[in-house]
């Protein structure tokens, strides 16, 4: 069962050594846009004064360099490591919070911050703890409360609000 | 003895009734971001920082550094009764300290981890009190050179000390610089590495990168693992604690060995976790039982929270003389500094006396405040820890939230707290290290200024870091800690004569 698992996993995401070998190549790539970004205004010497994009234009060669080893290294190991990145049932878990993360922060743009953390805390309870409605409602809507109390009350720090706030009238 | 006189007024201004409060609810959430799994130190303080805007500098730093302290003791809490590590710092704590949990006496650990941080910290914090204002007139001659060779220093002995790959330490740190490139170029005006986005024309906020990658990473790494919480019971009366302290005289070897290495460890940015971890192999290979380590050992859990506590108190001297953070945390204070408008590094001995005193007076009360109540309030936390995971996740993605929001209350906090998570998850599961990125984040434009000032002294000449024998043996020291990993390599090929082994044995 746990093989299975194991390997489905591998077809998914890969190993441990070719994730690392992968992020070295998007880090890699985010060195040649340092380079040409910072190439465009000038990575030299002019009248006797570094130009804007000279520091910088080092350390996107450098961020390639290190790349480039992590990379080798990477695919080095590959060939006698099968060590999995993150197993499929793992990596479902993480989905089960990254998902409701993404919504609840698209939420906050709408619903304002109360609303939507409300929804988010009880939702999450309610799915991934298995709580109970009222339970789950009764601790979604207390954090909102707390929330507003500490920071729109005691440090007077606006956070972003929504329909219900406006009706409210805050 | 000027020490003195200054010192006492700083306890005057740290006593005042709003500041020992600021020290107490600094204490308290400390211990609160110590014990859960996803809140730590760095993302603590960087959560609660724009909070502080409005505050007096000097109590905003108060409350802040206290809840480093209190980070610093909660992360010993998990670590014995629930044997899983509530900071980095605290992983060797575990090796011993949950055995001794396990066979019924969590008590005595407990009661001995709190006081070894304790006894780290005093020892940390009297070296900041009487080396400090020192090297403070020292640094007051650094010139730009002077000053890009010690950031030179911090960064080459992360690439030397840290135990992850050097590339990855390089690229981790050299990905900081570049996001601190980005926004407005001080010195020409120029716009750097926006690439036309408007969001990244104000420049990638620290405090952002740091709520992202520490926190929802570690959330998302922690939900990966399915944590359970199968704890011991914790309750500490009077009576075994004054026992323990009896006791603890008979381990004054074990506790300034590891105080010596924790500051160390400290002032160069070798870090807490490092620190513990040689605090607890000096002290298995001093120790009469060695063997014993690990199954319960008093030495094996004061050894390492000696060294961390004492390791996280002395970062502070660094960031304080020269303006150059000695941990994640650190960093995150220093970024602070900047934000309160106050200009890091040897002046700030001079020109903000008040805030300098009253930060190292509030570090002897909130250490004993943090002992006491550390000690009275183990078993509310112990209680924390038992709620289910699916109830504290969403908390803490919440707070994380809030935090990152109001940084520029603007919702492109949010998004890039989000995506600094994803980044956060990668790199904790490929061994990249995250504190030489977030400290070349916060450092980056300072030590390109004066990388560039130097430049132009110079007129492009590298020779100047060798211009004077100050300079030039920081530089040197620097380029020796960054190819050290390569030096010791090749000493250890060389054969085994007597002086190579015995510099091996120091090393190691």
């Amino acid at each position: 069962m746990e093989d299975t698992a194991k390997e489905r996993a591998g077809t998914l995401l890969g190993s441990h050594a070719m994730v690392d070998a992968a992020v070295a190549v998007v880090t890699f790539a985010v060195g040649v846009a340092v380079m040409v970004n910072t190439g465009h205004l000038g990575a030299s010497w002019v009248n006797g004064t570094p130009e804007p994009g000279y520091f910088p234009f080092r350390i996107g060669v450098v961020i390639c360099l290190a790349s480039a080893t992590i990379f080798v290294r990477a695919l080095l190991r590959a060939r006698r490591s099968r060590e999995v990145f993150v197993r499929l049932d793992r990596l479902r878990r993480v989905v089960a919070v990254l998902a409701p993360m993404l919504a609840y922060f698209v939420a906050i743009a709408y619903l304002g911050i109360y609303v939507a953390s409300a929804i988010f805390v009880a939702g999450f309870m309610r799915v991934a703890g298995r709580y109970s409605v009222v339970k789950s409602v009764v601790v979604g809507v207390a954090c909102s409360i707390a929330l507003f109390w500490l920071f729109e009350r005691q440090f007077l720090v606006p956070l972003p609000k929504g329909p219900l706030e406006s009706w409210l009238g805050y | 003895m000027e020490a003195f006189g200054l010192l006492f007024h700083g306890f005057s201004v740290a006593l005042t009734g709003y500041n020992a409060w600021l020290m107490l609810v600094g204490i308290l959430l400390g211990i609160l971001v110590g014990v859960l799994p996803g809140l730590g130190a760095p993302n603590g303080v960087a959560i609660l920082l724009p909070l502080t805007f409005t505050m007096p500098p000097t109590s905003a730093v108060i409350m802040l550094s206290c809840m480093y302290w209190g980070a610093l003791f909660g992360g010993a809490i998990t670590s014995i009764l629930f044997n899983i590590p509530g900071e980095p710092s605290s992983v060797a704590t575990t090796f011993d300290g949950y055995p001794l949990a396990q066979k019924g006496r969590a008590a005595e650990a407990l009661t001995c981890a709190f006081t070894g941080s304790f006894l780290g910290a005093f020892v940390g914090i009297l070296l900041i009190t009487f080396l400090a204002p020192v090297i403070a007139g020292f640094a007051l001659e650094f010139g730009p050179p002077e000053f890009f060779a010690v950031y030179l220093l911090t960064f080459c002995s992360f690439i030397g000390i840290g135990k992850e790959p050097a590339d990855k330490t390089i690229l981790a740190m050299m990905l900081g610089f570049g996001m601190a490139a980005v926004g407005m170029d001080t010195m020409s005006g120029n716009m750097r590495l926006t690439f036309g986005s408007p969001m990244l024309m104000q420049g990638i906020d620290f405090l952002v990168v740091v709520i992202g990658l520490f926190g929802i990473g570690e959330i998302l790494v922690t939900m990966e693992e399915g944590l359970r919480f199968e704890g011991k019971a914790a309750s500490i009366s009077p009576r075994i604690i004054l026992r323990t302290w009896a006791s603890l005289p008979r381990y004054w070897g074990t506790l300034l060995r590891s105080a010596c290495i924790g500051c160390w460890m400290g002032v160069t940015p070798g870090g807490a976790t490092a620190a513990s971890f040689m605090g607890y192999g000096i002290a298995k290979r001093f120790a009469s039982e060695a063997d014993k380590f690990g199954t319960g050992q008093i030495e094996g859990v004061l050894a390492p929270e000696t060294a961390a506590h004492a390791s996280g108190t002395s970062a502070l001297l660094p960031m304080l003389v020269l303006g150059i953070p000695g941990s994640a945390t650190a960093a995150v204070l220093l970024g602070g500094l900047m934000i309160w408008g106050l200009e890091p590094g040897p002046l700030l001995f001079s020109s903000q006396p008040d805030f300098v005193w009253g930060l190292i007076a509030s570090m002897y009360l909130g250490n004993v405040a943090g002992l006491l109540v550390v000690l009275a309030t183990v078993p509310i936390f112990a209680a924390i820890l038992r709620i289910p995971f699916s109830i504290v996740a969403p908390l803490i993605i919440v707070v994380c939230a809030v935090g990152a929001f109001t940084v520029h209350n603007s919702m492109s906090g949010v998004w890039l707290m989000g995506i600094f998570g994803v980044v956060g998850y990668f790199f904790k599961k490929l061994d990249y290290p995250l504190a030489p990125l977030v400290l070349s984040l916060v450092l980056g434009d300072k030590a390109e200024d004066a990388f560039r000032q130097t430049m132009l002294a110079s007129k492009g000449s590298l020779a100047i870091f060798w211009s004077n024998p100050l300079v030039g043996s920081i530089t040197t020291l620097a380029l020796v800690l960054l190819f050290w990993p390569l030096l010791a390599a090749l000493w250890a090929k060389r054969g085994q004569s007597p002086i190579s082994l015995r510099r091996n044995g120091v090393r190691s």
